[in-house]
């Protein structure tokens, strides 16, 4: 589990910022594999409010209710790794500080639904753009997510052959000819 | 040991060499075709060679590994050119070309699909044209096709076992009235071939690692190498073809790896780019002799192109269906691939399973969607199954491969624009395949149904379309052009009509069937 951990070196580092979290759903498939349930994930280009900023504007366009934080930080991650030394940094940069004018100053501070209320005619900007185009890749292509949403990824490589990939049975199962021959 | 370690080598000033360029569905079987037959052939193909131990099980991963990613753009009124401007096809760039990536779907054309204007009568706005051979000129190739390629339930090659997706399907197709079963397939069922069975891994999108899946890659090209007749040449991007003042072609200029510029000449020249890149290698080749581009004096090259009428239903269960475990089109209904015009449209389309894993089922089941919808699908991913549809979409004049002038790729050639509208007989058959998949679908318990748009197109084909008459088309029913007589088309592009059926079979029949013709013509110094 590639669950990033509070490190010494998060904390030394001199630019940028981070995030970190708890996990919340301490029964879910992701702690249960976890061993510890503090994260911590250190950006290069993005500020630490800004990381925090970001993850809840990919909660509100990718709501998981379920889905933890920690796999939500990796969409921040891979926006911070974008934005260095590009025009990235300054178009999420710009949208933020409209996010929160449209707020009275603070984004993060409304309530969920006020949230969405402010960013929704923010949709098909560049801003939001750049966000969903970039969530819609690293939201669901990390191990956590494979986890949390019952995908085994690259488990498949041996095959399921004998591994499940007929065990279905809520219903009848197919008869031969028409459903085929297992090789064994 | 790479393949090619060992080969047969040819000079470049050697013309009498025949040059093919791509190495999949067409052009590695056209080639291993002509060196069984002694005839020497040097392959170009663009990609690199990657042998079955590079493949990933990772989508992305695999598809910066394999896709086409060279600059395309598109127009048109298709939802690809607003969801991937630059991404109007899902093809491969490496040694066997979408042979590594294909499903396995090995079905013949129907044969009054081969008659598509006589049987459906002209369609306002379509191009439709008989092609000019029959189901009886190519069932022998079709034969020969399966045999070698081991298509399940033909040459008593048992069916693949059904995963849980296509449990789902048939247990629907049954409360339909359809029939439904593990389908045709060039996958191996049993060990065969000197290759492995299926271990049902599900990333046959991205490559299959146990050679189960016939691939051009590990069949077709090693045979003509030990032939000692066929020099594979890998990372080798054609930009033209040239021609002598009589008219006929006698070279081909590439890009080396090293982006050096390289020129194999050549006594006959067969194009097997896919229907994107093959009409593009035409057009870019345009001379004083040729203003248009080669073998365009009907002005038919880069017309007509079409990518199947597709897209894809996805439904909800209660329980865990586990789509993504196993053969990817684990099973088809040919139900509804007749023709009947009185279901609101001409021609007919398949039903075959379809699984994507969790990135790209992120990536293609509604394209730039958002919020609790679109999140509520993700969030059942484990009890979804999913369905392909593939039905035949109507040839237009107007939905064409051009040249983009404005935008070029990495040797500075001008890159393909892809432009394609929907005709209303295609809409028309999408929406019923939406209509019968959600119907199937809810008959075994379907909690929510998802309607997807068409992917990116695996399933190119027209742009260079086989004619009886030279000013309908760009070649004869042998993928002679009109034309040049030593200039073949060799892949899908020659296709007169799109069919319902997925086309790898056809392509490889065909290529069969040409490699015959050449010989002859050959022998008979014809070329």
């Amino acid at each position: 589990m590639s669950i990033p951990y509070l490190s010494r070196r998060v904390f030394l580092k001199a630019s940028g910022g981070f995030l970190a979290g708890t996990l919340v759903f301490v029964n879910g498939p992701i702690a249960l594999l976890a061993p510890s349930h503090s994260w911590a994930m250190p950006l290069d280009s993005l500020s630490s409010r800004q990381g925090e900023v970001l993850l809840a504007v990919t909660r509100q366009i990718f709501p998981h209710p379920k889905l933890e934080d920690a796999v939500y930080a990796h969409v921040v991650k891979s926006l911070d790794r974008k934005a260095a030394g590009g025009t990235l940094g300054k178009v999420l940069a710009d949208g933020i500080v409209k996010l929160d004018a449209a707020s009275g100053g603070d984004w993060l501070s409304l309530d969920d639904n006020k949230k969405l209320e402010v960013l929704t005619p923010m949709a098909g900007s560049l801003f939001f753009e750049s966000i969903r185009s970039d969530a819609v890749v690293s939201l669901y292509d990390n191990s956590l997510a494979f986890t949390h949403f019952g995908y085994q990824g690259a488990e498949g490589d041996e095959g399921y052959l004998n591994k499940g990939f007929n065990d279905l049975t809520w219903l009848p199962n197919p008869p031969q000819p028409d459903a085929g021959y297992l090789p064994f | 040991m790479a393949m090619t370690d060992n080969q047969k080598t040819f000079a470049h000033d050697d013309s009498s060499v025949v040059v093919v360029v791509g190495s999949g569905a067409g052009g590695g079987t056209l080639a291993n075709e002509l060196a069984q037959q002694g005839i020497d052939v040097v392959v170009l193909e663009a990609g690199a060679l990657y042998t079955t131990a590079d493949f990933l099980a990772d989508e992305w991963a695999s598809f910066a590994q394999l896709a086409w990613l060279d600059k395309r753009t598109t127009s048109g009124s298709f939802r690809l050119a607003t969801d991937f401007p630059n991404l109007p096809a899902w093809i491969v760039k490496s040694v066997g070309g979408t042979t590594v990536h294909w499903a396995g779907a090995s079905l013949r054309i129907q044969p009054h699909e081969f008659t598509a204007l006589s049987t459906y009568g002209k369609v306002e706005g379509a191009n439709l044209l008989d092609w000019p051979l029959t189901y009886d000129d190519i069932a022998p190739y079709y034969k020969r096709a399966e045999q070698r390629m081991g298509v399940t339930r033909t040459n008593d090659n048992k069916g693949l076992p059904g995963n849980n997706n296509f449990k789902v399907m048939y247990n629907g197709a049954k409360n339909l009235g359809y029939s439904c079963d593990t389908g045709h397939m060039a996958i191996n069922s049993e060990i065969r071939d000197g290759r492995s069975l299926c271990l049902q891994r599900g990333f046959c999108f991205q490559g299959c690692k146990t050679g189960a899946k016939w691939s051009t890659l590990y069949t077709e090209l090693p045979r003509g190498i030990a032939t000692g007749h066929l020099e594979l040449r890998p990372q080798s991007h054609v930009a033209r073809i040239e021609h002598d003042d009589s008219g006929k072609v006698t070279a081909v200029i590439y890009f080396d790896a090293e982006g050096n510029e390289q020129r194999q000449q050549a006594r006959l020249v067969a194009v097997a780019g896919n229907s994107l890149e093959t009409p593009r290698l035409l057009l870019n080749s345009a001379s004083s002799m040729f203003p248009k581009g080669l073998a365009n004096g009907s002005d038919q090259v880069g017309r007509n192109y079409m990518r199947h009428t597709t897209g894809s239903v996805y439904a909800t269960f209660d329980q865990p269906v586990h789509m993504y475990r196993g053969t990817t089109m684990a099973g088809i209904i040919s139900d509804e691939a007749h023709h009947d015009p009185a279901r609101g449209f001409v021609g007919g389309y398949e039903m075959e399973t379809i699984a994507l894993g969790l990135p790209f089922i992120a990536a293609f089941l509604d394209p730039g969607a958002w919020g609790p919808r679109f999140t509520g699908a993700l969030d059942q991913y484990e009890n979804m199954a999913g369905m392909w549809l593939v039905g035949e979409d109507l040839p237009q004049a107007s939905n064409r491969v051009t040249l983009n002038s404005d935008v070029t790729d990495q040797y500075g050639l001008p890159v393909a624009n892809v432009h394609y509208d929907d005709h209303p007989n295609d809409l028309a058959m999408r929406q019923h395949g939406y209509r019968q998949g959600a119907e199937l679908y809810r008959s075994v318990g379907a909690k929510d149904i998802y309607e997807s748009p068409p992917y990116p197109s695996t399933h190119n084909l027209g742009t260079c379309r086989m004619s009886k008459r030279p000013e309908d088309g760009v070649c004869n029913a042998y993928g002679q052009t009109h034309e040049i007589p030593n200039l073949f088309i060799s892949d899908g592009s020659q296709f007169t009509t799109s069919t319902a059926e997925n086309p790898t079979l056809t392509i490889v029949s065909l290529a069969i069937r040409q490699a015959e013709h050449i010989a002859q013509l050959m022998q008979q110094k014809e070329v």
